[in-house]
């Protein structure tokens, strides 16, 4: 398997994520269990949405130490891609592989829409050349309301960290953050659900380039593996 | 009494051992002579234990007292034996019915109440609603697949009506968002008659292989019984009697009676269930610990098995310390399962629960004869023939009588109501459009995870809900809908439940889907008044004959009785949800037009009919008048000449003609793209010549189609041929507007954006003002 899909008891966008990257985009792409190591010869891996241990206390706060987590980090510190969705961004988040943190929506309510969003010009994978300058994208959670304190925004915008912004803004989030990457550029982490959106049947099917986009490194340095 | 059983030893907790004296009978919701039968069949006096299992098991909301006779009614099976939708597993037979859906697939599908809990506490009422239902579904070795709800509050004036209103959407987010099964939304009606009674009814659909149906029966003796999930704690205690009374100003004191639910447990008991499932041979038998809890997954499981059944509470995993054998019983604690498993093989079952960090406790074994036998701390302090639980609890027929207002309402005359100027249409459209029954739910289902799973295929408001079933691999599409008008119901039950019936299944037509099976949710008052028992045999008679014409049978459901609250009863509220399929994605239909240019073509003829309308509601404030008839035959040329239509990509969009009649109809149609609109144009003002029946009855067996140009002759022969009316009104154009004129002369030309801006808004401006 090229790309790992980590699974949490609580995870329930585990198959939809493995379904677009395997399916849809072509590539092996295999669910780890959260107690599991992480197996030899992963080139990704993607923390996928849902409530990780149920999230009563606070997203995340738990999954951060899951066995995995110590090999995910250990990945993401040798240069390996690692995208989180939804609840997968407040676990990176939480697990410090991100910074700052999503709290619940200012609007207190769960949020499950099509959501329109700007793209930045965020490095040579996410920009507007190749994502468009807009994009739709679902959003599905309660608690995404991105905050940060004021030298950490001022670091991601020098930067050029954000990826994506909430156009209007759905829940609160600060800068109307939707989504960030690391400094390096190898980790990256969003709101929305890029996975619901690639087949014919969704609403849109602009979570293609951006999957896509994040994969890129494995699409490009090595031949598509089509799985059985 | 004949023969004297011996007495069991004292209860080792000293505050069981007490008299059963007739207040504590009464205490227990059992009547004398059901109590004179429970001494029968014993043979001597029960402890209060096994008077508290009786109560639960011999309750409503488990033995279906009153109605299991009438239930006998519907028809189970398909009379078409070569037909889809063949009933694999029948209403009643086990936890939910499960219906063939092809190439060695089925459906398993139920729907459930949890009304009482939800008027108690909203929140968590409706929570474990879903919890419940869901249960239901993966009992049977299904992956759910799909959720919906039928909701029913009181007028959204009333802040009391808000909190509800909040609480149980709110309660159904949490759950089921957790659970990561798409909610497809549902239907929500607003009537002053649920009033402190609110309904929440939970559907959930769930897709399984034909040999992976698992049954809930105690089979092979000498096989373990395993309780799995989290701990049992004192909550719930005593819920389904609970359900079985009516709301009264101290209800609210029965709050221990509404049980907690934890999402997230139920979503590790839904994974390992699953997961054990699927390793062949292990699970006998498996039931949830639903409705009286541990109490009824062993004796139904014992009476389904024609076993015996043993359990020692001593090793039923507890969070909360000194429980006595009547609470452990009795309780409701949530997420809980009980599995028979093939002896020997205990270990398989209990690797799958510890890679889910649950509990699996292996509590007792199946038993030869019939005795469901429970020991306490070396004691037995429960002895009792299983099938006496389960299949002996008392039947009732009871007495009915006509409520007078049904032959008001039969002699009714139109012409009591003035006639309708034409500067009035518009007004009255708006009055329809901001009714909360009619207006935008959108506010209820954005928070709802509709598109997990990725299958979400038509978002909820359309005429149904549609999901692709990818989890499972299979290139179909499984549509849901519910339907079921009070008002109608309240004037003619029979025909009221009918139309429920119709319009569900006219529903799934819209969207390209056939019909394949039923799942109906009776909610009514307490059957022990006549008249309210009168509704009831009238609704499921209609719905039965309904469901007979259509050959779709029933495959399960829920019964909700006493809904009542100060003043009286809720109307008959005989909730209809049906499942369909839809073989390819291009028969996918919504009920939006897309695009100028179409025209707009009404099959079934022009509605004539005023009563019950949504009508008489805004503009009169009436719950009367004579319920609009039903032609079975001819619905039924309707539907299948719109899914034939749908079939050969002749339609564009199809939306049925309902609450608020035919320009609610065309208006919602055209709440799409902006700056859409259209100009119909009626020759005259049909069989009641009357402007407001044209405009805004609700006659029955209408749907209006969007069809491409070179099109319309196709369908118009078509309907010909199944001597059908179908009537050009106008077409789709870019002008913003909706206007309508009627034999001649304008009667309205309005803005599409000032009426969907009317329509949406109405439910948000209830709720962000509260």
């Amino acid at each position: 398997m090229k790309v790992a899909i980590i699974q949490f008891p609580g995870s329930n966008c585990d198959w939809d994520a493995e379904h677009s990257v395997r399916d849809v985009i072509g590539l092996s792409a295999g669910r780890v269990w959260h107690k599991d190591p992480l197996p030899e010869g992963v080139e990704a891996v993607i923390v996928p949405g849902g409530f990780s241990f149920g999230d009563y206390l606070r997203c995340g706060a738990i999954a951060r130490f899951s066995p995995i987590m110590e090999d995910v980090k250990r990945f993401a510190d040798q240069g390996g891609q690692v995208l989180g969705i939804c609840n997968g961004f407040q676990i990176l988040c939480e697990s410090g592989l991100l910074p700052g943190a999503l709290v619940r929506n200012d609007c207190m309510e769960f949020r499950c829409i099509n959501q329109a969003l700007k793209v930045e010009n965020s490095n040579d994978r996410f920009n507007q050349d190749i994502l468009g300058a807009e994009l739709t994208l679902p959003i599905a959670h309660g608690e995404g309301n991105y905050r940060a304190d004021e030298a950490v925004l001022a670091q991601l915008e020098a930067n050029n960290q954000v990826l994506l912004r909430y156009q209007p803004n759905p829940n609160g989030s600060l800068n109307d953050i939707a989504g960030i990457r690391n400094q390096t550029g190898n980790v990256y982490g969003m709101m929305p659900h890029p996975e619901r959106a690639v087949e014919d049947h969704h609403p849109c099917l602009d979570g293609l380039p951006v999957l896509r986009a994040f994969l890129q490194p494995l699409l490009t340095s090595s031949p598509v593996e089509l799985s059985a | 009494m004949e023969t004297t059983a011996t007495s069991l030893p004292p209860n080792p907790d000293p505050c069981l051992n007490v008299e059963i004296t007739p207040e504590l009978i009464a205490q227990h919701g059992l009547l004398p002579e059901e109590y004179d039968q429970i001494l029968k069949i014993l043979g001597r006096t029960p402890n209060l234990t096994e008077l508290g299992i009786f109560s639960v098991m011999w309750s409503e909301h488990c033995a279906y007292k009153n109605t299991r006779k009438l239930l006998r009614l519907f028809p189970t099976e398909k009379k078409d034996k070569d037909a889809i939708g063949q009933v694999l597993v029948k209403a009643g037979e086990e936890n939910a019915g499960v219906i063939d859906v092809g190439e060695g697939w089925g459906v398993a599908f139920k729907i459930e109440s949890h009304n009482h809990p939800s008027a108690i506490e909203p929140f968590e009422g409706a929570a474990t609603g879903v919890g419940g239902i869901v249960r239901d579904i993966f009992t049977m070795g299904a992956r759910p697949v799909l959720l919906t709800n039928s909701l029913r509050f009181g007028s959204l004036e009333s802040s009391q009506v808000k909190r509800l209103f909040r609480g149980v959407v709110s309660g159904i987010s949490h759950y089921g968002n957790c659970l990561g099964i798409p909610n497809m939304g549902g239907d929500v009606y607003f009537d002053d008659c649920y009033e402190g009674n609110p309904l929440v009814n939970a559907l959930c659909a769930g897709i399984l292989r034909h040999e992976e149906i698992q049954k809930g029966a105690a089979t092979g003796v000498g096989n373990p019984v395993y309780y799995v999930g989290p701990g049992t704690g004192r909550d719930g205690l005593g819920g389904a009697s609970f359900a079985s009374r009516e709301l009264t100003e101290e209800s609210a004191e029965d709050r221990p009676a509404v049980q907690k639910g934890d999402p997230f447990m139920e979503k590790l008991l839904l994974e390992a269930c699953l997961e054990m499932m699927s390793i062949p041979g292990l699970v006998v038998g498996i039931q949830d610990m639903g409705a009286a809890g541990l109490t009824c997954s062993t004796c139904e499981t014992a009476s389904r098995g024609d076993s015996g059944i043993e359990i020692d509470l001593d090793l039923v995993p507890q969070r909360e310390t000194g429980m006595n054998s009547y609470e452990i019983m009795l309780s409701e604690s949530q997420e809980r399962m009980l599995v028979i498993v093939a002896k020997g093989r205990e270990r398989e079952l209990e690797e799958v629960f510890e890679k889910w960090d649950l509990h699996a406790a292996h509590i007792g074994e199946v038993k030869e004869g019939d005795r469901m036998v429970v020991r306490h701390k070396g004691v037995v302090v429960a002895d009792l023939p299983a099938k006496s639980l389960t299949d002996e609890a008392p039947v009732y027929d009871q007495p009915t009588r006509e409520p007078a207002h049904l032959l008001k309402a039969r002699e009714w005359k139109i012409e009591s109501i003035p006639e309708l100027a034409s500067d009035g249409v518009e007004g009255a459209l708006l009055g329809l459009l901001k009714h909360p029954t009619i207006a935008s739910k959108r506010w209820v289902w954005k928070q709802y995870d509709h598109m997990v799973m990725s299958g979400c295929t038509v978002e909820p408001g359309s005429d149904a809900g549609v999901v692709k079933l990818s989890i499972a691999g299979i290139n179909k599409y499984l549509a849901i809908a519910n339907d079921c008008n009070n008002r109608f119901c309240y004037l003619d039950p029979y025909t009221g439940a009918q139309i429920a019936f119709v319009e569900c299944m006219r529903n799934l037509a819209c969207s390209g889907a056939r019909a394949l099976a039923v799942t109906d949710n009776l909610n009514f008052g307490n059957p022990n008044k006549p008249e309210a028992y009168h509704m009831l045999k009238e609704c499921v008679k209609g719905l039965a004959d309904a469901c007979a014409h259509f050959d779709v049978p029933v495959v399960g459901g829920n019964v909700s009785l006493y809904n009542e609250h100060g003043e009286g009863a809720i109307d008959p509220t005989p909730v209809v949800s049906m499942v369909g399929l839809i073989d390819h994605a291009d028969k996918v239909t919504r009920s939006t037009v897309e695009e100028a240019g179409l025209e707009l073509l009404l099959l079934g003829g022009l509605p004539d009919e005023l009563g019950g309308s949504y009508y008489l509601q805004t503009q009169y404030n009436q719950k009367e008048g004579t319920c609009p008839k039903v032609n079975l035959s001819a619905e039924k040329a309707l539907q299948d000449l719109l899914i034939s239509q749908i079939e050969e990509n002749k339609i564009t969009a199809a939306h049925d003609i309902a609450e608020g009649g035919l320009l609610v109809c065309l208006s919602e149609m055209l709440f799409n793209e902006a700056g859409l609109g259209a100009t119909v144009s009626l020759a005259d003002h049909g069989p009641s010549d009357r402007l407001d029946a044209l405009l805004f009855g609700e006659s029955q067996g209408r749907v209006i189609i969007a069809v491409k140009k070179d099109d319309v002759n196709a369908i118009l022969d078509a309907a010909k041929e199944a001597n059908l009316s179908a009537i050009s009104l106008g077409s789709s154009n870019n002008s913003g507007k909706l206007k309508v004129e009627v034999a001649g002369s304008v009667v309205l030309d309005a803005d599409v954006s000032g009426l969907k801006n009317a329509w949406e808004r109405a439910i948000p401006d209830h709720m962000e003002l509260a």
